[in-house]
């Protein structure tokens, strides 16, 4: 009976902590691996405990030139989208026009659309266009696939905004652009934000549809696929734990600097409180 | 800004809103006399929100005129009006923390020592401390009054509440009619109330407006409306009232006469708003008397019998329904004075009243007897 009780209360959480562990497990054995000497090129046992892949992350030069060109590519590709996307919702929630239902569904065909098919299409459409193939039309193709996700968070964002807090800042005096910088972009900026870090994790992760548009150019996930044919070195290893450790970073930095303020804004008015209090 | 130019009286003149085909507001002329509080009363979509937001300039009306002294103010933008509102679900900025809500409007205009006036406003709202919160980590009750503070503090020649204690519960709501109307008396502001509860409109407003359908029913001081309705409409949106069709037959002395029901009626002429044709008898539930029979009606009193069909007791008073001899239903309130006892369903009984409470007003003909049924809650003048 007491045990059965105990079970009852328990197993939602113990079957939380096993999906959590089925997640992170594959993240634990990047960043064991990190850590490890392996005994041969080929090998992905564990050896040797050692710090010398974090000592000297760039195992060949090629490698962090592929790192580098990834984030280049990320950043103007993050910029590019999260601008073009912002607007775009923009217009789709606050502007009525011809097309505009017809827009909201074309904005998800590039996130239903086989990786696969779009990039050969892209590189017909390169090919056939005369443009070579590279550093630039990695970034357009990142582009085109981030706005859609940039548009979808942003749109969620703003649509949960309430129209009257516009209304309620032109009524105090702000003009339009004064409504929009100091209520409009603070309010959707957390949806911007996210929609950023999206579009930036998906470029650089990307792997399919840059393949098919590369050219010569090597980015991360390329120069890790062609690495993994002769034996990937361990300070890939490094990079994706890097890469992890800085995202959990910032996550965490802005979760707690919400719960810092929501704490001294609570503990503010602890002398006005009790007297305003007592007369409401 | 505006409200360096002299102040006066906010007109609107022929004002007229429609949404494609529907008329929202329908020609609406009136006068608010400056620094007084005044109500508009209607029911939800009758237009009230719709001439509000015209007046505030969130809305661009299909035409007349909106005047602010002889300044027509209909063209400009909400933020070169010397106008501010009071929204209904406040609309608090959820990013900006008191302070700076209420300190909004000061700094849009550039002025950069805000923080003795932010303090001294949110003192007038009973919220000094509370600077630093978050809206979110206030009361309803608290929030209505940040945004009532984040108004005030910009001195609009108008304030304009839109159903501010709407999302009040009961206690508060009292509470902040009398603290609205406190701080209404103190800064002396012209307040332009919207609500569509007849009760906060009378005991707030110095002056009502009952809106009906885009259109003006009737304006006036509260006790002007409620005594003497002018239209079927504004005798029952404001409180209940008991309309007995019937025919008025032109003038006899002072008073005039109506033949309703095979019986005649006579009401003093300054109570008639017609003398001849259709119309209806009006008599408000708390003015009626309920006794045994005709011959102890008083003297100078008109009657009508009937049995008592439902008797309810709410404490203050029991509401009584009397079943006339045609079928119509009488409301008679009679207060727990502890005079008279209770009368039990089924009784016989005479309804009477004194012809200086009664009303004559316009009827459609065809128009039946208006007699409201029961409410669940004690209407104005009665009870609370």
């Amino acid at each position: 009976m007491r045990i059965s009780r105990w079970v009852a209360d328990r197993w939602v959480m113990g079957v939380a902590l096993l999906v959590l562990f089925y997640l992170s497990l594959p993240i634990l054995v990047v960043a064991g691996l990190s850590f490890n000497r392996p005994s041969s090129r080929l090998s992905y046992d564990f050896n040797e405990f050692t710090l010398d892949n974090w000592k000297q992350p760039c195992a060949t030069s090629d490698m962090c030139d592929a790192v580098v060109r990834s984030m280049e590519i990320g950043l103007i590709a993050t910029v590019v989208s999260t601008i073009l996307g912002t607007l775009m919702a923009f217009a789709l929630v606050r502007h009525g026009f011809r097309g505009r239902s017809g827009i909201n569904g074309l904005i998800f065909l590039p996130m239903a659309t086989p990786e696969l098919v779009m990039g050969t299409s892209l590189l017909a459409l390169f090919v056939a266009a005369g443009v070579p193939q590279g550093f630039w039309t990695i970034v357009i193709a990142h582009v085109m696939f981030c706005v859609s996700f940039v548009v979808v968070t942003v749109k969620a964002r703003l649509s949960g905004m309430d129209r009257r807090l516009e209304e309620a800042a032109m009524d105090l005096y702000a003009s339009e652009w004064q409504t929009f910088r100091r209520i409009t972009l603070p309010l959707v900026l957390p949806g911007i934000v996210a929609a950023a870090l999206l579009a930036f994790s998906l470029s650089f992760d990307d792997f399919i549809i840059t393949n098919f548009n590369a050219g010569t150019t090597v980015t991360f996930p390329m120069y890790v696929w062609g690495a993994a044919q002769r034996g990937i070195p361990p300070q890939v290893n490094v990079i994706g734990t890097a890469m992890f450790v800085i995202a959990l970073l910032l996550v965490g930095a802005s979760s707690l600097r919400g719960r810092r303020a929501r704490r001294a804004a609570l503990a503010a008015p602890a002398v006005g409180a009790g007297t305003a209090t007592s007369r409401s | 800004m505006g409200h360096e130019t002299p102040a006066g009286d906010l007109r609107l003149a022929n004002l007229t809103k429609r949404f494609g085909v529907f008329t929202a507001v329908d020609d609406l002329s009136l006068t608010i006399p400056q620094g007084s509080f005044f109500a508009l009363l209607g029911a939800s979509g009758c237009g009230k929100t719709t001439t509000l937001r015209m007046i505030a300039g969130l809305e661009q009306p299909t035409g007349g005129q909106v005047l602010l002294g002889d300044r027509d103010i209909a063209g400009l933008r909400p933020y070169k009006r010397p106008v501010n509102t009071v929204f209904q679900s406040y609309a608090l900025f959820p990013h900006l923390d008191i302070h700076e809500n209420v300190a909004f409007g000061l700094r849009r205009r550039g002025i950069r020592q805000v923080t003795d006036q932010v303090e001294r406003m949110l003192a007038l709202v009973q919220l000094e401390g509370y600077g630093r919160r978050k809206p979110a980590q206030l009361s309803g009750g608290q929030q209505q009054r940040v945004a009532l503070a984040r108004a005030l503090i910009n001195q609009p020649q108008v304030l304009l509440l839109d159903e501010p204690l709407g999302a009040l519960d009961l206690k508060l709501r009292r509470q902040m009619q009398i603290e609205l109307k406190r701080i209404q008396t103190e800064v002396g502001i012209t307040f332009v109330h919207v609500t569509h509860d007849q009760e906060e409109a009378m005991t707030m407003a110095d002056t009502v407006a009952v809106m009906n359908a885009g259109r003006i029913e009737q304006l006036g001081a509260p006790a002007e409306l409620y005594e003497y309705p002018a239209t079927a409409f504004v005798a029952n949106f404001l409180g209940q009232s008991n309309l007995l069709a019937g025919d008025a037959g032109g003038h006899s002395g002072g008073d005039v006469l109506v033949a309703a029901h095979g019986s005649r009626f006579s009401v003093p002429a300054g109570r008639a708003r017609v003398d001849r044709g259709p119309v209806f008898l009006g008599v408000r539930p708390e003015k009626l008397h309920l006794v045994g029979g005709p011959d102890q009606v008083p003297a100078g009193h008109q009657h009508v019998g009937g049995v008592v069909s439902d008797a309810s007791y709410v404490g203050v008073s029991t509401q009584y329904l009397v079943r006339t001899a045609w079928g119509s239903e009488l409301s008679v309130f009679a207060a727990n004075s502890g005079v008279g006892g209770q009368l039990a369903v089924g009784a016989t009984v005479t309804a009477h009243w004194d012809p200086r409470h009664a009303f004559v007003l316009p009827r459609e003909s065809g128009a039946d007897d208006q007699t409201a049924p029961l409410l669940d809650e004690p209407p104005v003048g009665v009870a609370s």
